[in-house]
């Protein structure tokens, strides 16, 4: 089977959703790109489905918080097992109004990442069958894994950064 | 309230009966709900509720420097933790751009690769035990406290090891844990061998297991099922060949393969694991012995603690010493994710660092959690003792389920 690399990877992205692409990095040899919410089923199911592509392992769905700019990025890593290649997919959505639609429709695996998404992040995956929480426990009224919540007293002063010359 | 079963039946001359399976339950092998429909022993239904044990690692990592993770990493898996602290100081090496010195590599695979055993003999003998056959899970299980010795003698710990360090090991093997592999590597092949004969060909092992809880490779790849579980279904994708690390490239070994995913397959792929693992051992320590001696971590004085004598009578040391405890390493701004092929599939590990003192974030994909996924749909139609076979032959573990 032929080698694919990444540069294969984006020329075939770039040729399907042109405009809908960004942010294309490879930090540490993992091809890194970033979508729109409106499009990012599209772009997974045509990294999927592809044979050229062919990511049809989805290893993980994640999230990371920016509160500075107000935005969650939900981070879909997939991989192609038969060609030894592995994509990162990230959308970043706001904070205030956190829905995506869900990527079960795809894989099956994707039921319980994004209910532990949901869970941490309060993502909201539209169209998931059992959006419930799945580590914390139901009466908990927030999303843990923000970056308001303090993991501790907050009065704390032995941990500031400002002690430490930052 | 939500943790009902999917079909109930409101009729109250119903034949069906609701069974709370866990969280405490001695067939469980650890903290887990299921909630059953049950009609007589066939489960129709039932609902998987975790989270019991759920400690939010992800957010203490938040709080922490990198070197303070790695006793997290410990919790995951609690069954082979020297592959979850491998697998972080693999995942800052490579934010770091730390190449290991051979020797160090080699090291690394041999306690590894215990782990690994010590993995699957929990799973398989616990396989056996809830077939009935508790001869052979105390047989086997007394070389899990042989492989626990070994730790003992590496780093003074025997379950959650906190093994190594970022940037290769604490010190180096001494002559009693050599000597310990040694005897190991002699003593084990004969007590497998006696494992496998007892259950490979048993008839009552196989009628319990063979057939029971077929996986298709589409269902194990649409559930995204790692590892064991995996290659059972018929995928011979293992981290160590696709992606190697640690110079498992260096290394002569099969990926054992299953042909139907049930549960017979899962644990003859295990048993051949073992196998693999012993050989691996053997390499690697016919491979350290052309290896310069007493090398045990990379030349990185910035990012690996000094020895303790040093900090006491050279200010240089003292310097990196406070750096390195209080966080101050210069790492690179990136994000890197790293896996390494733990005792249950692919574990890996998401890091974002923003060149603060603690990562940005962290998040660990835990093949149990992603693995148990299906546990509750596929139960669908078993009888209720095959569903338990099946928990103990999908080996979860509650640490790494939960994190």
């Amino acid at each position: 089977m032929a080698e694919l690399t990444n540069n294969d990877v984006i020329q075939l992205l770039s040729e399907k959703f042109s405009h809908k692409i960004s942010g294309v990095n490879e930090p540490y040899g993992l091809l890194t790109i970033e979508t729109t919410k409106d499009v990012i089923i599209e772009v997974l199911a045509f990294l999927k489905d592809n044979s050229g592509t062919g990511f049809s392992f989805l290893t993980d769905i994640t999230a990371v918080h920016y509160p500075e700019t107000n935005h969650i990025a939900v981070v879909y890593h997939l991989h192609n097992m038969a060609r030894r290649l592995r994509i990162r997919v990230k959308v970043f959505i706001s904070e205030h109004t956190p829905t995506i639609p869900t990527a079960t429709v795809l894989w099956n695996g994707a039921n319980w990442m994004e209910r532990e998404t949901y869970d941490f992040f309060g993502v909201k995956f539209e169209g998931h069958p059992d959006l419930r929480r799945i580590l914390n426990m139901d009466e908990l009224n927030v999303h843990p894994m923000l970056k308001q919540y303090p993991l501790e007293d907050p009065n704390r002063v032995d941990k500031k950064d400002e002690y430490f010359g930052r | 309230m939500n943790n009902q079963p999917v079909y109930t039946d409101n009729d109250p001359q119903s034949e069906l009966v609701t069974l709370n399976l866990g969280p405490t339950h001695p067939a469980t092998h650890g903290v887990f709900q299921n909630v059953l429909q049950l009609d007589g022993e066939r489960i129709v239904s039932g609902v998987s509720t975790i989270g019991y044990i759920h400690r939010a690692f992800e957010k203490i990592a938040e709080h922490r420097p990198f070197y303070q993770i790695t006793p997290l990493t410990d919790r995951l898996n609690y069954c082979s933790s020297p592959i979850n602290n491998m697998g972080w100081h693999m995942t800052v090496e490579k934010l770091l751009n730390i190449k290991m010195p051979k020797r160090v590599d080699y090291l690394r695979i041999i306690i590894m690769e215990l782990a690994r055993i010590s993995d699957h003999i929990i799973c398989n003998t616990i396989i056996a035990q809830d077939t009935g056959a508790t001869t052979t899970f105390l047989y086997l299980f007394q070389f899990r406290e042989h492989i626990y010795e070994i730790y003992e003698e590496v780093c003074g710990a025997r379950l959650t090891t906190n093994i190594g360090r970022i940037g290769g090991f604490e010190r180096d093997f001494n002559d009693i844990a050599f000597a310990k592999i040694n005897k190991f590597l002699k003593e084990f092949p004969v007590a497998l061998k006696e494992f496998e004969s007892l259950l490979n060909r048993n008839r009552i092992f196989i009628d319990r297991t063979a057939g029971v809880a077929c996986v298709s490779v589409e269902d194990a790849l649409s559930y995204s099922w790692t590892g064991p579980l995996l290659r059972a279904a018929g995928v011979d994708y293992d981290v160590r060949v696709s992606e190697p690390y640690s110079s498992y490239e260096d290394f002569e070994f099969e990926v054992p393969v299953g042909t139907s995913g049930d549960i017979y397959d899962r644990y003859l792929v295990r048993n051949e694991e073992m196998w693999q693992s012993v050989s691996l051992i053997e390499q690697a320590m016919e491979k350290i012995k052309h290896e310069p001696a007493g090398v045990f971590h990379a030349d990185v004085p910035d990012f690996y603690l000094p020895a303790k004598e040093e900090v006491y009578n050279n200010m240089e040391a003292l310097i990196y010493h406070f750096k390195i405890v209080m966080g101050e390493i210069d790492a690179p701004k990136a994000e890197v994710y790293h896996a390494v092929e733990g005792g249950n599939g692919e574990l890996g590990f998401y890091l974002i660092n923003d060149g603060g003192r603690t990562p940005y974030r962290l998040h660990f994909r835990r093949p149990s959690f992603i693995n148990y996924s299906m546990y509750a749909h596929m139960s669908e139609g078993m009888l209720l003792s095959d569903a338990i076979i099946n928990m103990s032959s999908m080996n979860i573990i509650a640490g790494e389920l939960d994190a």
